[in-house]
């Protein structure tokens, strides 16, 4: 009964242990970043392997998501008469909820992952301590970079995403099923608020981009330098930004949108 | 890889971002039909406003003019208080306007319907629209259809 509870408390030093030196990591990254405006090379290649390199997943899964959206919208709208709402069903819940948060988990996948390994790895191979052996500060010069082009990547990718997703919802909405075209696009219009909705989706984006991106790189400077312990880091990485993505939407969601 | 395609890559890669906002601002949001302060507003009163929300169209003779800004209850007449702003374009609305709140289709969303008078002065910013229609509520109608119904039906019995 004591060894249960003892477990316990463990477990639960543990994560306040882990929390707090995520947390140190987080302020020391955020204070790493000033460093980066001489350096704007290191971001550029960062924002190439997170971002541009997350294109290919992103643009077809956003254009195969609003494709989907427009053949169960329709099938379902025209049973009440409604297919000319087509367009506000795809752009809402793509701009709203689907662009930021498919796009993030994606995100985690394709990009999280590969950032925890990779930082993994040098530590494993001790790369990290040869630079501060040579007195480069490594959260300045190989973790801030990182953060800053996911940070700056994953709004974007998360507008492509929706914008590509409206397009395919459009394809299917208008070229195969036949919705009137002036209809998709104008109640579209007029139910999509640029304040409401677009830029909450934005900020939504901004959000998870920023937390992905924290968890992958502290996961990766607190994996144990072995095969196995970088191999953890990684599913760790996977699994808890996904889960930090979908509980933080339902609060972000509910801060936005909800009467709570 | 070389720095230079990494760099072209990125470029690309931010103004396809970019220009994926920029379309959804302008394309899909309500952007392109968004005026913001300008214009007049005009205030009308209306027994029954429900249904009628904060953004709700304004048209007459079917085009657009603005968009209700306001809806308050009005403690002494016990009245809807409803503000719309008119776009500056449109400012030879004559003075007795009346103003109506329809629906558009069946169970669509409800507007403000405006009709002209032929006052040769126009409404300026903060007049008031004399003249009002409540909105029509589907319950009430169908309450006085059924009782209208029912009223023939005993009459006709009667003779």
């Amino acid at each position: 009964m004591l060894e249960l509870i003892q477990t316990l408390g463990k477990k639960g030093l543990d994560f306040f242990e882990r929390l707090g030196r995520a947390c140190i990591l987080f302020t020391r990254i955020l204070g790493g970043l000033h460093t980066l405006i001489p350096r704007v090379g290191l971001v550029i290649y960062q924002i190439y392997s997170v971002g541009v390199l997350s294109l290919l997943i992103i643009v077809v899964s956003g254009l195969f998501v609003g494709m989907v959206l427009g053949l169960q919208g329709y099938n379902t709208l025209v049973d009440f008469g409604a297919e000319e709402s087509l367009g506000v069903l795809v752009a809402l819940s793509l701009v709203r909820e689907l662009g930021p948060v498919v796009a993030a988990l994606l995100f985690a996948g394709r990009a999280g992952s590969a950032l925890t390994a990779e930082i993994g790895l040098m530590k494993a191979t001790e790369q990290l301590s040869a630079m501060e052996m040579m007195a480069i500060d490594p959260v300045q010069r190989v973790l801030a970079p990182r953060f800053l082009a996911g940070f700056i990547a994953m709004p974007l990718l998360a507008a492509i995403f929706s914008a590509v997703g409206v397009m395919g919802g459009y394809f299917v909405g208008v070229g195969l099923v036949g919705v009137d075209e002036g209809a998709f696009w104008s109640q579209m219009q007029d139910s999509v608020d640029l304040y409401d909705d677009i830029y909450n989706g934005v900020i939504k984006s901004v959000v998870f981009g920023v937390v992905v991106t924290w968890i992958a790189i502290f996961e990766g400077s607190d994996s144990i330098p072995t095969s196995e312990g970088v191999s953890r880091a990684t599913t760790r990485t996977v699994v808890h930004s996904s889960l930090a993505i979908l509980g933080l939407d339902f609060v972000l969601t509910a801060l936005m949108f909800g009467e709570i | 890889m070389n720095t230079r395609i990494v760099e072209i890559w990125v470029g690309i890669f931010i103004a396809a971002g970019a220009a994926a906002l920029f379309m959804l601002a302008m394309k899909v949001s309500n952007l392109a039909s968004y005026t913001d302060d300008e214009g007049y507003t005009i205030t009308a009163k209306f027994e029954d406003a429900s249904g009628l929300k904060v953004r709700s169209p304004v048209a007459m003779a079917g085009v657009r003019l603005g968009r209700v800004t306001d809806i308050k209850f009005d403690n002494i007449s016990l009245e809807a208080i409803v503000t719309m702003r008119i776009e500056s374009q449109y400012k030879t609305l004559p003075k007795d306007t009346s103003a109506s709140i329809y629906t558009a289709g069946l169970l669509g969303e409800k507007y403000v319907g405006l009709e002209p008078g032929g006052d040769e002065a126009s409404l300026k910013q903060g007049s008031r629209i004399k003249l009002t229609q409540s909105s029509m509520v589907l319950e009430k109608l169908i309450g006085q259809f059924v009782a209208q119904f029912l009223n023939n039906d005993n009459s006709d019995k009667d003779k």
